[in-house]
């Protein structure tokens, strides 16, 4: 993966609009974080979801943050450092300064593995 | 230790490193098959490294060559990764996970199975994991079940369970133990890095903790 480039990443977003779409949308803060008591250990995941956007934004001046208008509703991700096109696929994550991955946004024409 | 066949019941890659790994080690030395299932790849694991050695999708291949290596520096060669989804245990079928369990227990019939303790876990995917054997080996007639050791990991273990039913001293065996956490690169990277700049005391409380492994035996009380 490689630090976000804002216009970049908006570009390659933009090819994706109006298609139909799987997405992976995770955010984490790991299992582990309610052992610290005074942290709330908090996640959330879909994987392969099916979406259709009309219109994306990346936002921000890093971390970054990207939103989706879908068809009947919004979707968004907060906190994106870094980007990777495999494939086709678009992934993009937000990693803390170890290198933890805190959330992550995806995009793909096929299912996910 | 004479056992005929051991079972090791993990959810995720590197969770046998800490807490059984030496004494996975020892049966292999005394000759007896030990076979390490385990349910999912940890691919929801959040250490991608600085620089990034994974992605959200190439991290289940890292840590499937990861677990592999682990067993090989331990000698075990019955590794059976079952395929489930991390983070996804406590959502499952829970039949499902007792039929995997089950199948693997009627195939290898053995005399020891070493898991989480249910409720103990910390983590929903070891307790998942953890009940899930405990419910597949309550389903086994008395006379005919294998023994369970089980691994406590939450503080208040020793408050609420008292204390373990077997100790082990894996000091004989740390060696390779220690090469065993280190074959789980991509989880134990940090701590790897201290143990290898001696700023581990080998009197700390950390290598305390390495050297000995203990086990409560399960109690299906009927």
């Amino acid at each position: 993966m490689k630090p976000i480039h804002i216009e970049e990443v908006q570009k390659i977003l933009e090819t994706f609009e109006n298609q139909d779409l799987y997405f992976h949308l995770e955010t984490t803060s790991g299992a582990y974080a309610a052992q610290d008591k005074e942290k709330l250990a908090v996640g959330a995941y879909i994987r392969n979801g099916s979406l259709r956007f009309s219109n994306v934004k990346m936002a921000g001046s890093g971390p970054f943050r990207v939103g989706f208008k879908l068809n009947e509703g919004w979707m968004y991700a907060e906190g994106i450092t870094d980007y990777q096109l495999d494939d086709g696929r678009l992934l993009m994550a937000g990693h803390d300064s170890s290198g933890r991955l805190a959330v992550a946004v995806q995009l793909s024409y096929t299912p996910f593995d | 230790m004479m056992e005929k066949q051991v079972l090791v019941v993990f959810p995720h890659p590197d969770d046998e490193a800490f807490g059984t790994a030496g004494v996975m080690t020892k049966f292999v030395n005394e000759g007896v098959p030990v076979t390490y299932a385990c349910a999912t790849l940890g691919e929801m694991g959040r250490n991608m490294g600085n620089p990034f050695f994974a992605t959200r999708e190439t991290l289940p291949e890292v840590r499937r060559k990861e677990l592999k290596d682990a067993c090989q520096v331990m000698g075990v060669d019955d590794l059976r990764m079952l395929g489930f989804r991390d983070k996804t245990l406590e959502f499952e079928d829970p039949e499902l996970l007792v039929s995997t369990i089950g199948k693997l227990i009627d195939e290898l019939q053995p005399s020891l199975i070493i898991t989480f303790y249910p409720g103990y876990g910390i983590h929903p995917d070891h307790d998942a994991c953890a009940a899930a054997v405990i419910e597949t080996v309550k389903r086994i007639p008395k006379e005919k079940r294998p023994t369970v050791y089980t691994l406590p990991i939450t503080p208040d273990r020793e408050a609420v369970l008292g204390k373990p039913d077997k100790v082990f001293d894996v000091t004989d065996v740390l060696e390779t133990k220690i090469k065993t956490i280190e074959a789980h690169r991509s989880q134990t990277e940090a701590m790897v890095a201290r143990l290898e700049d001696g700023s581990l005391d080998p009197n700390s409380e950390i290598m305390t903790f390495i050297k000995q492994e203990s086990f409560w035996i399960y109690r299906f009380d009927e």
